[in-house]
Order: C-alpha cells, then structure tokens, then sequence
C-alpha cells in the first residue's frame, strides 16, 4: 500500500472510531448513571441499586411491562407465520396476478412513517366497528393486530433474501423423489429457512415491545404498553428509574443478540438480518 | 444469474400447478395486508373528506341513507385541504419536516460512510465484530435511545459539564429543546439504516480499481470520487431512503429533544388527533404527507427490485 492510501485510511479510521464512539456512548451513559443513588440525574451521589428497587416497585411499570411482553409475544409468532408465508410466496410462486402489489404491501410498512400507520389503523378499526361491531373497543387485540402487520413485513423481507441466496437443488430432490408439497415445505424448506425465521420472530418482539406510536393510536383506555408508560414519565424529564429500566432492557438485548448469533453460528451459517434493519 | 435459475427452475414450475394449498398461501398474507395495510388508507382518504364533529366517533358522517324517505345524501367537504394550504403553519410544517429530514440524512451519510468504508475493508473476524456493534443499537428500544440524549443534552446535563471542564464554554448552552437536538436525535437513532446498505456495496467492490487508478495517477480524493462513490452510489441511494423518509414522519425525536418552535409534521398530526381531537384534520394532514412520500417510497421499491 502507498503511503497516501495508508494515510487516507488513517483519517478513516479515525472518523469510524469516533462513530462508534458516538454510537456508544449515550448508552453507555445512561447505564452508568442508572446506579447512581442521587435524585438529581446529573449529580454522582455514589454506586447504588437503589433505582432498581424502585422499579420492581412500581406497579404501574410492572403492570405495562406484562402487558407489552404479551403483546410482543403473539404478535411476533403471528407474523412469523404470515411473514414467512409472504416471503415464500414473493420468492417461490412465480408470476401471480397481484404479485407486485403484494411485493409493495410488504416492503411500503418498513419505511412508512408511524404516525400514519397508527392513525390508519385506528380508523380502519373504528369504522370496521362501527360496520360489524368488531373489535369492540380497542385493546390488546387491536394493538397485536397492529404490531402484527408491521413486523410481518420484516419477517418478511428476511425470509425472502434467505430464500433468495438458497440453493434449489435440495428442495428439487426431495420433488422429484415424490415428496408433496406441503411435505416439501415442512421436511426442506422450512428447517433450511429457519434461522431466517428465528431472526424474524426476535426482530419483531423487539420492535414490537418498543413501540410507542402505533400502541398510542390504537390501545383502549387502561391498556398502556411499556414504552407509553415511558413516555409520559420521560416526557416531564430524566426520571433514574427509566434510566434503571433501559439499563435492564439493553442487557436484556444484547444477551439475547448474542445468544442467537452465537446458537446460529454454530448450527448454520447465518447473517444477522441485515435486512431486517430497514425499519 | 441466481433469480434467473429460480425463474426457470422446476421447483417453481411444480409449485405453481398446485392449485388450492398455493391459493391459500397466497391468499392469507394478501388479505391481511390488504386488510390492515391497504384499505386503511382509503378509510383515512375518506375522513379527512368529512367534518369534525363532537360525537363518537368525531367526525361527520359522509354517506347518509334516510329510509323513511327513501333518499340518500353524500356529502364531503375538502375544508380540511383548504385549510391546509391557506394556513401558513402547516405549510411551513412540512417544509421544515422536509428540510429537517435532508439535512440530517445528509449528516448520517457523512457520519455513516467512513464507518461503512472501515468495516467493508476490515479482516473477515473484526467485519463480524464492528457489523454487531453496528446493528446492537438498532436492537434496543429507540425510543430508550432517544432518551438517553435527554439527560446527555440538558443543561445540567454531561455534555454541557464536559465543555465546561475543559473550558470550551463557561455558561451551559441551550441544547435540548432546540433544532440542533432534533437533528442529532434524528442521526444517532437511523445511523444503522445509513451504515448497513453502504456497507453491503462497499464491501463488493474491488478494491484493485482504487489502486489502478492511483497507479495511474490519481490523487486520494480524485480516486475517491471517480471510482468509490459511483460504484457506491446504490447503496448510498437506498440509506438515504431509509433516512429521510421515516425521517420526515419521526414524532418522538421531535417531542423529546425538540422545542417547541420545532416544526415537525408527525409531532402536527399526533397533536391534531390526541389534543384538539380533529380526526378529519389528521387525515387530511397524513394523506398531504403520503403524497410527500409516495415518490421517495416508489423509487426505493423500484431499487429494491433491481438489488434483489
């Protein structure tokens, strides 16, 4: 290498390091200051796990976090399955009449902004009421509805480029050996997609227990996620109990991240779902 | 050459001639979408035709059948639109949404691609490493990231106490609740969006056509802008897509970090329908904002298709 190229890719480095930096460093902020046992945020009053308790003492966070955690948990296994199904449709079916649109339909909800979403939604289940009287009220099943149809489309999207980069040899063998379709799919594909899946359904828990905007559209009084707890504490300002609970929340994540990337390393070879960061 | 043989091949001929099991599979996830996706739009079209009333639901009925007399009234209004555009404020909402939302893509990118650049030329074990850091933060809750700026950003806050240590500053500044607040709360939290489709281009591109053309006797900057970024342009197209356009939307940024001179459409629309509860209005604010965007959102989906 010449030496202009080495000092190019000195000044690279140099501005990727302080990227990263950028990236880390509020989180790593927040985390530290979620042990600190005085009241105001910004005053280091000394370790403590004060906080902590306080959190586990709070109802209503208790309460939301239940709330949230079931909600992401349906509605992540509900789009894995109907995303899954619109991944293998787009990449397995050929031509099909609506084929573009349903190409459209998938990848339009990953970069649609959430305030439309959230206000379509809650008009389409008010008028849908209003027609045939379901969904009485709004609650859960609207907010699972809703978290549904957009983590679908990641599922989605995931699924598809996994099958895109597949080789068809296997699933042709097991064909011509006389396999039936649905046998096919359930004995072939569907253990060779897997992990495609699996990334899914984590992507949409996640994305699913950190909405904020689609749930306040579409929850019923007394029906409050997680994140809208969040928000109205943190609206006021800093609050260490949050800062306690982001704390728990990332290490929740990062540890599951980890866990996956680690279990589909060994199992199989696997990108993290790139794709799937199109939000 | 891969899509091809899929195209071709005989698995998807034999998939096709299955008749009701392909019906069903393609029928399920059409009709949910189409459900919950599509037909929503035409419903917020349709209310931001009608009026804001005080009654449940708020908003004027369009479609009315008296069946004593047998007649039917249709009646909509385009008073919401009209509005719209004679009102200075939401004009001036989506042009400052716009400009907020260029502005901060075009700092993500900078920011984005010597991150992207140092990852695609790294060894094979440190790529997987820096990829993890990069997307971790996409994983955990946005809006805990948001958040977390708040208490970097106050005025008691660590970045104000850390300018004044090293005396870059002796009063604390005015930063959240301000512009600059908005657009850094808009870079941090979609930097993943920008990092990771440039750095799927960068990392095919062949790093002998940077060194043909310095052998050739191109400086630096020259090889730069005539080899890496036109080979780049793909992936520089579609992050910026990702950026702007949820980006032109974004309510919590703005609610959290911004002031409240911040002009932001979402933080508009979400106001229109939770406080003043003008149903019609947010429709019709939404609906101006879908035009804004349909063009950015059909030209990713067209990129997308070449890409795959």
């Amino acid at each position: 290498m010449s030496s202009t190229t080495k000092g190019q890719s000195k000044f690279l480095l140099a501005s990727a390091g302080a990227g990263f930096l950028f990236l880390y460093a509020p989180i790593i902020a927040l985390i530290i200051y979620s042990f600190n046992a005085s009241k105001l945020v910004t005053v280091w009053g000394g370790w403590s796990f004060k906080w902590y308790v306080a959190l586990f003492q709070n109802e209503q966070i208790m309460n939301a976090a239940w709330v949230s955690l079931k909600i992401a948990f349906i509605s992540a296994t509900l789009a894995a399955v109907l995303g899954t199904m619109a991944g293998f449709v787009l990449s397995r079916m050929g031509l099909f009449k609506g084929k573009t649109l349903l190409a459209g339909w998938v990848t339009a909800p990953l970069v649609m902004p959430e305030v439309i979403t959230g206000l379509s939604l809650l008009l389409l289940f008010v008028a849908m009421e209003s027609l045939f009287g379901w969904p009485a009220g709004r609650g859960m099943t609207t907010i699972i509805i809703a978290h549904t149809t957009f983590c679908l489309a990641y599922v989605a999207v995931v699924v598809q480029s996994r099958l895109a980069s597949l080789d068809v040899t296997l699933e042709e063998a097991a064909m011509d050996l006389g396999a039936k379709p649905s046998s096919l799919f359930f004995l072939i594909t569907l253990p060779l997609i897997s992990p495609a899946i699996v990334s899914g359904w984590l992507l949409s828990f996640t994305l699913s227990l950190d909405d904020l905007v689609i749930a306040s559209f579409v929850s019923g009084p007394g029906n409050s996620t997680l994140p809208m707890v969040i928000f109205s504490k943190v609206r006021l300002g800093v609050t260490p109990e949050v800062n306690a609970l982001a704390t728990l929340m990332i290490v929740a994540v990062t540890v599951a991240v980890l866990a996956a990337v680690f279990i589909m390393r060994r199992q199989n070879k696997i990108e993290i779902p790139r794709h799937s960061c199109w939000r | 050459m891969m899509n091809s043989t899929l195209k071709n091949s005989r698995l998807v001929n034999r998939l096709m001639t299955i008749n009701i099991g392909r019906l069903f599979v393609i029928l399920v996830p059409m009709l949910w979408l189409a459900t919950f996706f599509f037909i929503p739009f035409l419903v917020v079209f349709k209310i931001s035709l009608s009026e804001a009333i005080i009654a449940v639901p708020p908003y004027s009925p369009i479609f009315e059948w008296d069946a004593t007399d047998e007649y039917a009234t249709l009646k909509i209004t385009f008073g919401n639109y009209l509005f719209l555009f004679e009102e200075y404020f939401y004009l001036d909402a989506y042009l400052s949404s716009v400009k907020i939302a260029v502005i901060s893509t075009i700092i993500t990118l900078l920011v984005g691609f010597p991150i992207a650049y140092v990852i695609a030329k790294s060894s094979s074990t440190m790529r997987s490493i820096l990829l993890a850091l990069v997307i971790l933060p996409f994983w955990t809750s946005f809006l805990l990231r948001v958040y977390a700026w708040m208490g970097l950003l106050k005025k008691n806050g660590l970045v104000n106490e850390f300018l004044m240590s090293i005396g870059l500053i002796d009063q604390p500044i005015q930063m959240l609740q301000t512009d600059f607040a908005v657009y850094l709360g808009i870079v941090y939290t979609y930097l993943p969006f920008m990092i990771l489709p440039l750095y799927t281009t960068l990392e095919k591109m062949d790093l002998n056509l940077i060194e043909a053309a310095q052998d050739l006797g191109a400086k630096p900057y020259q090889a730069f802008c005539l080899v890496t970024l036109p080979l780049a342009k793909p992936g520089i197209i579609a992050g910026c897509l990702l950026v702007f356009i949820p980006a032109v939307g974004e309510f919590v940024i703005p609610a959290l970090l911004g002031g409240s001179d911040t002009l932001m459409i979402g933080r508009i629309l979400w106001d229109e329908f939770f406080l003043n509860r003008d149903w019609p209005m947010a429709s019709a604010v939404a609906i101006i904002m879908l035009i804004v965007l349909v063009g950015p959102i059909m030209f990713m989906r067209n990129g997308n298709k070449e890409a795959v």
